[in-house]
């Protein structure tokens, strides 16, 4: 029987320990690219453990290293954490198994450093996941920021370094400059970095500065890209497709939400918000940037910009869903963190699958190539219904149960704001799949669609369905979250 | 025998490197004078160890220089707040001597080689002595000692480039109208207390509270030694003199210079002065806070725009200069614990990063700008690597030594009801990210058209290895840095009189 | 009132001193009466610290068996002696960077020397782009 100490370990170094062997093995590509899926099986093998774990009742912790006295590194599972850590490894494998086919059929240089990044980013959302105290957390939010720079600017050209500089500023100016000062007011309120499942502030902070302490911390978790944070989601899509799938759709922008939903239950914990209301404010601005985005992402021809900000709108669900301070949306917004996750990987590896296969990227092109990549499209129907909320896909018992906890908490209009957003969702990721199967073809395209990019693709299409029947263990995590102690 | 030793600590620290300097001078022999500095430099890292020991124990060691008792004879000082400087002071120096044996002949024609190491050895004789030292005159010979020192050091650099000579002029008229000031300062407060003695004066100093004479002095000998630190305005000769000095030098002055003249500062304002004292609180507050936050954006803004690299990073500790002030500024224990930890770490840093940049200079035989930098990655993937590293160290990233002392500096800010002082200083760290990423973006993204091959020198990289571990390690594990640094801000300011 | 305006003579030859000193520092273009200004600067400091040292009725500070002597305080003067030096190096200093800067130069005019600087500092700028570099893709 593995300890739970070990398990963390295995499931935090397996990422790293693939990063480290893979400039190793650069001169053999078939073992290299072997490491990556392998990683992620023990990872994945790891993070269900923990997850289990959790559902036993347990508490598993990690004290790694202290820093000096009163800040250290450690790490501790909790249900947020374990379901993010889970939803990152499992996606690592097929992400992995996608971007061996993408890099290899797009002919890609520096493949080797490539996968080091991505590995250490994977390592880095891990470590986010399982963050024991909120100086951990920030240590790897940064790390993550850092390391998946290199992968935004693989291609090492003008349009890169642009996005690059967007990117990083954006992210590490707001984490420096709003994000470090407001852990550092909480460790100042409370006396230590600690975060508990009910809240640390409750009777330790004043409630008049909660609300500027919330905004502090909601502006400064840049990567969950509420507006007006959210442009380097975009200007990040000049990354290839694995990175946008893996980072961009689960990892990154992942971490900011989960980053979000940890600081809102268990640094406010969610009776000091609904008492204070101080995250009233929030609730607002999420339903604004979940409009605004899903308006701009109907007039995008460019799909991976549709997709980002489709992105963009899919994680103001989940903030909305923590600010409405109920245990019934917070429930939601948790669990929307993975069918969003596995739908949304879904929709890029059909772009990236698109792009290699046709060379095509805009949407108006996509016209009758339905019959030539049925998978492909067929795929991308299932995601989308999924982001769209309709049963059988994992998508909609989130919807329902965020749509319940508007009610719990008395935002009718926010009812509104999700039945809009659903119309809206429908139109702009409909296109495609009409597109393509319904429209006349207008040029005739050579297609050639690696192997290793559509399986990937059609399991993770396949998981948004099974994540419909199979949403208990999950369901049960979040009831631990939100229960009581 | 040991025992001898030991009791003479205080005085050998600050000799062992002075006596060499008269030896090394004598010797032609490039390498034996090489050899000769490095033992010293490191025989005088290994005492600073044994003296740290000694101060666990008995916390302040008073050493009677010739017997005569003080307050009337000179004392050393060895307590808790002085070891600190006294540890960085000497570690640098030994680093930096193992990283000179193979830049110095590169850039100092060979006849003059010797004769510059023993100018070394007086620079650092002279910035162990000015830290060690418990009595206000003897600082300021010590202060002129490594002054004319480095001057001389930074005047080597002509024959590279003879802007080393303006800037070597600038630097010791600049220095010496602060170091007047210094004395100005003394005099005044010796004429009015009687003694020389730094204890002595703190206690003398309270009954004349409202002494003209004294608020007069206080001024002369804050404003002096703000000179020396560097801190904004008095700045003006830092960034082309760390810019044009030979390679060495630049790692060595950037490192240690303004460290020991900042000690000073605190020992003065904290130590001879008491933090109680409305005369220290209004200087604080209304002089050396405003002056180190413009010191900040001025640094940093003024780097932002510079195309030469040493130059950057030389304007770039004009704005780490103003974090250590500004922690001292904001007068709390745990702010001027958070000054120190950065003087450590910064030292550190910057140490890494004039390293790096001499290397790369070394390297391809030219000076290093913004356009020159493109491409070298591929070229000296070691030297790249610490590069990197150590400005991440100096961005802040987290599990880096730069990260510690934002995160300690931001706390105790915060902690004294200072949330804006914290933006402020996080503001311009996020500034500083951007010349930062300009220097990783060159190296990055760019490439030169044709391919440099680059051999990297192991004399030269392996202390710049052993420095940038220094930075993880510190990142890692901080326990000493800010261990010392908080039993040093106890004793500074702990204890009201 | 004005006797002791006029009995603190002492400190206003020092004012002088120092202002001038001073104004030469800063207001002179010219490196070496920039030196000079430093050294007048410094010796109105040597003045100052003797005239605390002398003690109104004190003799000179030599040792004399008689037993109610006033002595003026001799630690200044060792104070002085010991900044002499110090102000007797800067100077040396000071003149030899000038002599190597007029020869490196060709003027010791801190207009001319900052024209000659700035335009080496951009030829640096400029001839380091010429390596011509370019996105690697």
């Amino acid at each position: 029987m593995i300890s739970f100490e070990n398990l963390i370990l295995i499931t935090l170094l397996s990422p790293l320990l693939v990063c480290l062997l893979t400039p190793l093995l650069s001169s053999k590509p078939i073992l290299r690219d072997i490491l990556g899926p392998l990683g992620g099986i023990i990872s994945s093998w790891g993070a269900i453990q923990l997850m289990a774990s959790i559902l036993n009742g347990e508490q598993p912790r990690l004290e790694l290293l202290q820093i000096a006295e009163g800040i250290s590194i450690s790490f501790v599972v909790t249900p947020l954490g374990a379901i993010f850590g889970l939803v990152a490894s499992v996606l690592w494998i097929f992400a992995a198994i996608y971007s061996v086919g993408y890099m290899r059929g797009n002919k890609e240089k520096n493949q080797t450093r490539f996968y080091i990044f991505y590995a250490m980013a994977v390592h880095a959302a891990l470590c986010i996941a399982y963050a024991g105290d909120l100086l951990t957390l920030f240590i790897f939010y940064e790390v993550l920021t850092f390391s998946t720079y290199p992968l935004v600017t693989h291609k090492q050209n003008e349009m890169a370094q642009k996005a690059g500089r967007l990117y990083m500023s954006i992210l590490v100016g707001t984490s420096v400059i709003l994000l470090l000062p407001a852990i550092i007011w909480v460790w100042v309120v409370t006396g230590s970095l600690e975060m508990s499942q009910n809240g640390v502030l409750d009777g330790k902070m004043n409630p008049d500065y909660a609300p500027y302490l919330l905004a502090m911390f909601v502006f400064g978790i840049g990567k969950a890209a509420l507006m007006p944070i959210h442009k380097w989601l975009p200007a990040a899509m000049v990354a290839p497709t694995p990175v946008s799938a893996l980072l961009h759709a689960v990892a990154v922008v992942k971490a900011g939400v989960f980053t979000m939903l940890l600081i809102l239950t268990n640094v406010f914990g969610i009776d000091f918000l609904s008492k204070t209301g101080a995250s009233n404010w929030l609730v607002w601005l999420a339903s604004f940037t979940l409009l605004t985005t899903s308006i701009i992402a109907i007039y995008k021809d460019d799909i991976k910009a549709r997709l980002a900000y489709s992105t963009i709108s899919q994680l103001s669900y989940i903030t909305l869903g923590g600010a409405l301070a109920s245990s019934m949306a917070t429930q939601g917004a948790t669990l929307h963190i993975i069918t969003h996750a596995a739908g949304k990987i879904t929709l890029f590896f059909v772009a990236g699958a698109i792009y290699v296969g046709a060379k095509m990227s805009k949407i108006s092109e996509l016209n009758g190539h339905g019959k030539s990549m049925p998978l492909i499209f067929l795929a991308f129907f299932v995601g989308s219904l999924s982001i769209i909320g309709v049963p059988p896909m994992g998508g909609s018992w989130s919807k329902f149960f965020l749509m319940l906890g508007a009610a719990e908490s008395g935002y009718i209009t926010v009812i509104a704001v999700f039945c809009i957003s659903t119309i809206l969702n429908a139109y702009y990721l409909m296109e495609i799949p009409a597109r393509a199967f319904f429209f006349k073809k207008e040029r005739e395209v050579k297609i050639k669609i690696p192997i290793l990019i559509t399986i990937p693709t059609l399991i993770t299409c396949f998981l948004t369905i099974l994540l419909f029947f199979f949403i208990e263990p999950f369901e049960n995590l979040t009831s631990i979250m939100v229960s009581k102690l | 025998m040991t025992d001898i030793l030991i009791k003479n600590l205080p005085i050998l620290v600050v000799l062992c490197p002075l006596m060499m300097s008269l030896i090394v001078v004598l010797i032609p022999n490039i390498f034996l004078s090489w050899l000769l500095t490095f033992a010293s430099t490191f025989v005088a890292f290994i005492f600073s160890i044994l003296l740290y020991q000694e101060v666990q124990i008995h916390s302040t060691i008073s050493y009677a220089l010739g017997n005569w008792a003080p307050p009337l004879g000179i004392e050393y000082v060895i307590d808790k707040v002085s070891i600190f400087p006294i540890i960085i002071i000497t570690l640098i120096g030994f680093l930096t001597t193992i990283f000179s044996s193979k830049m110095m002949p590169d850039e100092i024609n060979e006849t003059s080689i010797s004769k510059v190491y023993s100018l070394w050895l007086l620079a650092i004789a002279g910035l162990i002595g000015l830290v060690t030292t418990g009595d206000a005159f003897n600082l300021f010979v010590f202060l002129e000692i490594s002054s004319l020192a480095s001057v001389a050091l930074v005047a080597m650099g002509a024959q590279k480039d003879k802007q080393a000579l303006v800037a070597a002029y600038n630097y010791l008229i600049i220095g010496a109208v602060g170091a007047t000031l210094y004395v100005i300062g003394v005099g005044l407060l010796y004429g009015i207390t009687g003694t020389l003695n730094m204890a002595d004066l703190s206690e003398r100093v309270v009954d004349l509270k409202n002494n003209k004479a004294l608020i007069a002095g206080f001024g002369f000998m804050i404003v002096g030694i703000m000179v020396k630190a560097a801190v904004f305005p008095m700045h003006i000769w830092l960034p082309r003199a760390y810019a044009y000095a030979p390679s060495a030098v630049s790692v060595l002055l950037a490192a240690t210079a303004t460290k020991a003249s900042l000690y000073i500062l605190a020992r003065i304002l904290f130590s001879v002065f008491d933090i109680a004292d409305n005369l220290i609180i209004n200087t604080l507050s209304y002089i050396i806070l405003p002056l180190s936050i413009i010191a900040m954006f001025a640094g940093t803004i003024m780097a932002v725009y510079e195309k030469d690299i040493k130059r950057l990073l030389a304007h770039s500790s004009v704005a780490q200069i103003g974090y250590i002030t500004l922690a001292f500024a904001i007068g709390t224990k745990a702010s001027v614990a958070a000054g120190f930890i950065h003087m450590f770490n910064h030292a550190l840093i910057k140490g890494a990063l004039f390293m790096a940049i001499t290397s790369i200079s070394f390297y391809i035989q030219k000076r290093v700008t913004l356009s020159n930098l493109s491409g070298l990655g591929r070229a000296m993937p070691i030297t790249f690597f610490c590069f990197v590293i150590c400005s991440l160290s100096l961005a802040g990233l987290p599990l880096t030594a730069g990260f510690i002392s934002k995160l300690y500096l931001i706390k105790a800010s915060i902690s004294a009801d200072g949330l804006w002082i914290a933006i402020l200083i996080l503001f311009s760290s996020a500034l500083s990210v951007i010349y930062l990423w300009k220097m990783i973006e060159a190296l990055w993204l760019q490439q030169p058209r044709k391919e440099i091959i680059i051999k990297e020198n192991p004399t030269i990289y392996i202390s710049l290895l052993i420095i940038t571990f220094l930075n993880i390690y510190f990142g890692l594990d901080a326990s000493f840095v800010v261990d010392s640094s908080t039993e040093a801000a106890e004793k500074l300011v702990g204890v009201s009189k | 009132m004005i006797s002791s305006t006029i009995g603190i003579w002492n400190y206003w030859i020092v004012f002088l001193l120092m202002m001038i000193g001073l104004f030469l520092v800063i207001g002179r273009k010219n490196f070496l009466k920039k030196i000079v200004g430093l050294t007048i600067f410094q010796t109105s400091v040597f003045l100052l610290y003797i005239t605390f040292g002398k003690i109104k009725g004190g003799t000179p500070p030599i040792l004399n068996n008689a037993i109610d002597t006033v002595y003026s305080n001799p630690l200044p003067h060792v104070l002085i002696l010991t900044a002499i030096v110090v102000g007797v190096a800067t100077t040396a200093l000071g003149l030899s960077l000038v002599l190597r800067i007029n020869s490196e130069y060709g003027s010791i005019e801190e207009d001319e020397i900052s024209a000659q600087d700035l335009v080496d500092y951009h030829d640096q700028i400029e001839t380091s782009k010429k390596i011509d570099t370019k996105f690697i893709q």
